[in-house]
């Protein structure tokens, strides 16, 4: 067979190859075989080499033809395929936005920490720091220095976990922490709020716990008043609820506060028209606030004639109960992830 | 305290409506919990009102309004019995129209022969409560045929009305009941229900509302001091008082009344007891509630001829009273027929023959009055609040005598009562009265004297009041007032026990002078230094943390049993902790919340078993405190804050694209671990120790912090899996202490400067004996390699052919690149030499061949 003759051949399974070559991938290993440094084609270029003198010219010509021809049909093979691939990606049939995407696992926070978190952070941009106290406490922390002497008739608000060592309980409120904080930061003055678990000997039901969050607020300082309270809570309540939410502060009795209030604030429901949440009342009750008794601040050091005070408390749970309907507090508790998974 | 509106308006003038008069007194703390209406319309403002229609079932008493059409005061004319029934009789009632009209009834307390009788009489179209349904059913009163007589109204029973329980005879009304009138008119009524709080037992009467109602309406009161009618022999002929024990009674007076018959009280009497929601027993009786409703005071009647007679049986011609505390072990027969056994603590009233009665608590079987009762000596009395409380208390024994003791009676107020209460008895069992009181009172009642000045009130309120208006509020409230200068001394009235200091007077101003009118301002005080609480940080970062990494929170309670810890010692439960490892409650609510939670492990454990029943896949995890009294102080326990993690069920649950339902496993837990200490920024102080504990099985780890033991982390033992119930998956827990933790978030991470110079990767593996763990192998590369490697990854671990048995293979990605220059081949292939060199010289490494 001619050299000629060869090409030719060379050229036409070139260029059959190719038309197999299907994708990227088979296009490189086509481009390999027949353009690459060792490939078919420059192997017959050098051939050029080895002929004589006589035959070069006319050799190299085809041959060259041959090269430029291949590679024009390998550039115009890699052209198709890129067309023909972005073609197949913009093509449709089957794709349905609305098959489930891939979900990374979600986590979440607990409904009465991430009240608490919230309640927080509106006292933080009021200066109140939080502080953190002790779960078993002592006789005289939750009840004695907060003016409950023993057998007073305001224990019977507080049913009480009693612990085997005696006058060691489990502290049926935030407020021991006052005196703690007290104590520890006298003779400053005070803005803290203090989150934590309380626990009450009652009988579970959808309305009570034995064990539920509260949060404290305690400020003291050389001029705070009643008025001061009211103030705070109106902007609190104003940030939790949304604004323009009406308050009504009725007269209560706590043991150390005097004097004392409930707070209500007008249905968050029914907007005060009256259901089932607020008993038809049109109010719902979410704090118990007062001024600091004067025994209380001198219990933690504060003499009553020259310091005022004034606390506050309330309960997540119930706060979390209201914004989010939930009508059973024994779901906190029980951690059952089909009631956790919805917040 | 269920207070009737018609009786409190005896006192004092209230023109308010009803619905503004529940606010009111709701304000100045006399909170209305509830507010019925005894047969008439509730206000148009009452949220509640809803339309009754027959068939309904009302709840409580009262709920049904009597329609001024239809039901009235009547007055029956003649009783005839019916012509075909024994039972039934004919009345013929006038109800003020031109005819009367005849019914058929079956009412027992109407016989053939009777008239002039006052009754309710219901005509028909009336609603009233169905006397025969278990429940208050309402029903439409229909005229019908009562064998074979036709009847259009009704002669209504209690129950008919909605008034009680009562239905076995119609209503007698009073005879000055007017013929005619509206029955809602003559006998309807508003009760209000008053949440007393313990500062306020001086509310826990008529009278007592009544005094706060006009302070807080400026209304006129009409109180007068009850007065007796008295004859000799005077009462100290009767019996003599001595009280031994005086710092537990501070008072005891005593009256007799004498020749009383006992029988039952008239109808007004018993109406008021109803409405308040006492059953009326006896005049006698009667009396003694009817006086503490009134004023506060509770009264105790003994049967004078009881006690005279237990006297003559020890020889004694007199009964004297002695009021001491109980011997140790005394025994003693309440009236409800139970022995009891006192301490010494128990304070008895005594006659010389032994104990009659508990004081304040409960009277004795042996002397109380009864029917056959004539003469009665009449005691009243003031007990130490504390003590009654901590009686009642102990002895399960609760009344509403004990409840207004057990909150403080003034002594001052024993005599008004037992005036009162004898003067009544007298007036309704026909008696009379000895000529006055035995009167024991060795604690004269304090009277206080406070000081209060407009500075207080500016100062602990923030409101400006002048003097004239602050004096004028506590005027309103019946203070005695004396002014000096700028100071005002406020004495309290006799009935309360509740004011002793300013802040107390405060309380008062601000109540009256109401809540709402004291303005909101904002904290103008100094701002208090101001401090970070890292503890509280660090947990809210935690929790952003976990909750990051897919896993819920949960809160579960600190109680628990010691039973769940046994069962975390399958192998060895008496290595368990024991009792006086926990705080343990003396009341638990019941066994299985017990204790007070050591660690939060157990918790998740139970958590998990309670909700695998719903789900099969669990990642959560609980920030809380650990409580251990061993670490404690030696009375209040160590409080640790401790973290807990807990996954099983499959890793990724499958969905139509892809998924991973192989389980969650020990890996789980430590990857959730790491990217924690990761975030924290702790990773290289954080060593994972191979050792097991005993809630684990073989695959767990210790979890140390710059060489401290901070926590675990493994798969629960299959046989605590199984004590908990948590199927055949493997269960992955964590546990960590987390105040170590807190350094990491004070500090602020350092920049690593960023490289502009290309990375290499290099890919190595390893042959190394079975025994050497690949965090090791890991660490010498990482120190052989120097600060040009910037990461290590092991990416596969590899055991079986040709890999000789004993020895894994270890292939770790790495990442160089230098902050300087770009690496060359050369450099990275030194690198690798050096670690070859130095993993084969120090753990036997060997490279493996690709």
């Amino acid at each position: 067979m001619s050299q000629h003759q060869e090409l030719i051949q060379l050229q036409a399974q070139a260029e059959n190859e190719l038309a197999d070559a299907r994708d990227e991938k088979q296009l490189e290993a086509w481009r390999i075989k027949w353009l690459g440094r060792k490939g078919l084609v420059p192997a017959a270029v050098k051939q050029i080499g080895s002929l004589p003198k006589e035959e070069r010219a006319a050799y190299g010509q085809a041959v060259n033809q041959l090269k430029q021809a291949v590679q024009a049909a390998f550039e115009a093979r890699q052209q198709q395929l890129k067309e023909a691939a972005m073609a197949a990606e913009l093509r449709s049939e089957g794709f349905d936005p609305t098959l489930p995407g891939r979900r990374p696992q979600i986590g979440r926070l607990h409904p009465s920490s991430a009240t608490l978190r919230e309640i927080a952070h509106i006292f933080a941009h009021m200066g109140f720091e939080v502080y953190t106290a002790r779960d078993v406490e002592t006789d005289e922390y939750n009840f004695q220095l907060l003016n409950f002497p023993k057998g007073h008739p305001a224990r019977e608000m507080q049913d009480t976990f009693h612990t085997t060592t005696p006058d060691v309980l489990l502290r049926t409120h935030t407020s021991p922490g006052q005196i703690r904080v007290m104590r520890e930061r006298y003779p400053e003055p005070i803005r803290v709020i203090l989150p934590g678990k309380c626990y009450r000997y009652e009988q579970v039901t959808a309305r009570s716990e034995m064990m539920f969050h509260q949060v404290e607020g305690l400020v003291v300082g050389k001029n705070i008043t009643f008025a001061d309270l009211k103030g705070t809570l109106q902007a609190f309540v104003d940030q939790l609820f949304g604004e323009g939410r009406q308050l009504r502060f009725r007269a209560s009795h706590f043991p150390f506060t005097e004097p004392s209030a409930e707070v209500d604030v007008d249905c968050i429901l029914c907007g005060g028209k009256g259901c089932r949440v607020c008993k038809y009342t049109g109010w719902l009750e979410i704090l118990g606030c007062g001024m600091v008794h004067p025994n209380v601040l001198r219990n933690g050091g504060y003499d009553p004639e020259e310091w005022s005070g004034y606390a506050f408390g309330m309960g997540p749970e119930r706060i979390a109960m209201l914004l989010h309907g939930v009508d059973d507090i024994r779901y906190f508790f029980s951690n059952d992830v089909r009631f956790l998974e919805q917040f | 305290m269920r207070v009737p509106l018609s009786w409190l308006k005896e006192y004092v003038d209230i023109t308010l409506p009803v619905d503004e008069l529940e606010e009111r007194l709701t304000l100045a703390g006399l909170e209305v919990a509830n507010v019925e209406y005894v047969g008439v319309e509730p206000p148009a403002s009452v949220r509640f009102k809803k339309q009754i229609k027959p068939g309904d079932v009302v709840t409580g008493n009262g709920h049904i309004v009597w329609d001024k059409e239809k039901i009235f005061v009547g007055q029956v004319v003649s009783v005839e019995k019916h012509p075909d029934a024994d039972r039934l009789t004919l009345v013929t009632i006038n109800y003020g129209t031109e005819e009367p009209l005849t019914v058929v009834t079956g009412a027992p307390n109407l016989k053939p022969g009777d008239g002039g009788q006052k009754v309710a009489f219901a005509t028909a179209g009336a609603m009233l409560i169905d006397a025969y349904a278990d429940a208050f059913k309402v029903r439409k009163l229909k005229p019908g045929k009562i064998r074979g007589i036709l009847s259009q109204g009704m002669v209504c029973s209690e129950r008919e009305l909605g008034l009680s329980d009562e239905h076995e005879g119609i209503i007698i009304l009073p005879d000055d009941a007017p013929v005619g009138a509206p029955l809602a008119d003559y006998l309807g009524d508003v009760v209000f229900d008053i949440d007393i709080t313990p500062n306020m037992i001086r509310i826990a009467s008529i009278i007592g509302v009544a005094r706060e109602v006009a302070a807080i309406t400026e209304a006129p009161l009409h109180i007068d001091m009850p007065t007796w009618q008295t004859s000799p022999p005077p009462a100290g002929d009767y019996a003599d008082v001595e009280i031994i024990d005086d710092d537990l009674c501070h008072r005891y007076t005593a009256s007799i009344v004498r020749d009383v018959a006992v029988g039952p009280s008239p109808f007004w009497t018993q109406h008021r007891l109803k409405l308040i929601g006492q059953r009326p027993i006896s005049n006698l009786v009667d009396v003694t509630n009817y006086v503490m409703f009134e004023w506060g005071q509770p009264l105790h009647a003994f049967d004078y001829d009881k006690l005279l007679a237990r006297a003559k049986a020890i020889g004694k011609d007199k009964v004297k009273i002695i009021v001491r505390r109980a011997d140790e072990g005394e025994k003693f027969t309440t009236l409800d027929g139970v022995e009891r056994t006192l301490d010494a603590d128990v304070l008895m009233i005594c006659d010389e023959a032994g104990p009659i009665a508990i004081g304040g608590v409960m009277g004795g079987l042996e002397t109380e009055v009864s029917d056959e009762t004539r003469n009665v000596l009449l005691e009243s009395a003031a007990f130490e609040f504390i003590n009654v409380r901590q009686t009642a208390k102990k002895l399960k024994l609760p009344s509403e005598a004990a409840y207004r003791f057990s909150r403080g009676v003034p002594p001052r107020l024993n005599p008004i009562g037992n005036v009162r209460g004898a003067q009544l008895m007298a007036d309704l069992g026909g008696g009379d009265i000895a000529q006055g009181m035995i009167d024991d009172y060795p604690r004269p009642q304090p009277v206080i004297e406070v000081p209060v000045t407009e500075r207080d009130v500016q100062r602990w309120l923030g409101i400006d009041l002048s003097q004239d208006e602050i004096i004028d509020i506590l005027q309103r409230l019946e203070f005695d007032i004396r002014v000096e200068d700028d100071v005002i001394w406020a004495t309290a009235p006799w009935y309360r026990l509740d004011v002793s200091i300013t802040a107390d007077v405060l309380e008062e101003i601000a109540r009256i002078y109401g809540y709402d009118a004291i303005p909101e301002t904002l904290l103008a005080d100094e701002l208090p230094p101001q401090r970070r609480n890292w503890a509280w940080e660090l947990e809210e970062r935690l929790r952003d943390i976990l909750a990051a990494a897919g896993l819920q929170e949960t809160i579960n309670y600190s109680m628990t049993a010691i039973e769940n810890y046994r069962k975390t010692f399958p192998d060895n439960p008496e290595d368990a902790p024991g009792p006086e490892m926990f705080v343990t409650l003396a009341n638990p609510l019941s066994q299985e919340r017990s204790v007070m939670r050591r660690c939060l492990g157990v918790s998740a454990l139970e958590n998990l078993q309670r909700n695998l029943r719903y789900t099969d896949r669990m990642a959560v995890f609980e920030i809380g405190l650990g409580y251990r009294p061993e670490l404690g102080d030696g009375v209040l326990p160590k409080e640790i804050r401790l973290l807990a993690i807990a996954l099983t069920g499959p890793r990724e649950p499958g969905n139509w694209l892809h998924g991973d339902d192989s389980p969650m496993d020990f890996f789980d837990a430590k990857g959730v671990l790491e990217a924690l200490f990761e975030r924290l920024g702790a990773s290289d102080d954080v060593e994972y120790r191979a050792e097991s504990a005993h809630i684990f099985g073989p695959k767990a780890a210790g979890v140390y912090l710059n060489g401290q033991k901070i926590g675990n982390v493994g798969e629960v033992h299959p046989k605590v899996r199984a004590a908990f119930d948590l199927g055949d998956r493997p269960v992955a827990l964590a546990g960590l202490q987390i105040a170590p933790l807190i350094p990491y978030i004070q500090t602020k991470k350092h920049l690593h400067p960023i490289s502009n110079f290309p990375a290499v990767k290099e890919d190595i593996a390893l042959v190394v004996d079975e025994a050497i763990p690949a965090g090791k192998v890991a660490a010498l590369i990482r120190q052989t390699a120097g600060a040009n490697l910037k990461d290590i990854q092991l990416f596969d671990v590899y055991r079986g052919d040709p890999i000789p048995p004993g020895k894994k293979s270890l292939a770790f990605s790495l990442t160089f690149q230098s902050p300087t220059k770009t690496l060359t081949d050369k450099d990275t292939a030194r690198l690798r030499r050096k670690i070859v060199g130095r993993l084969s010289r120090e753990i036997g490494a060997e490279l493996r061949e690709a």
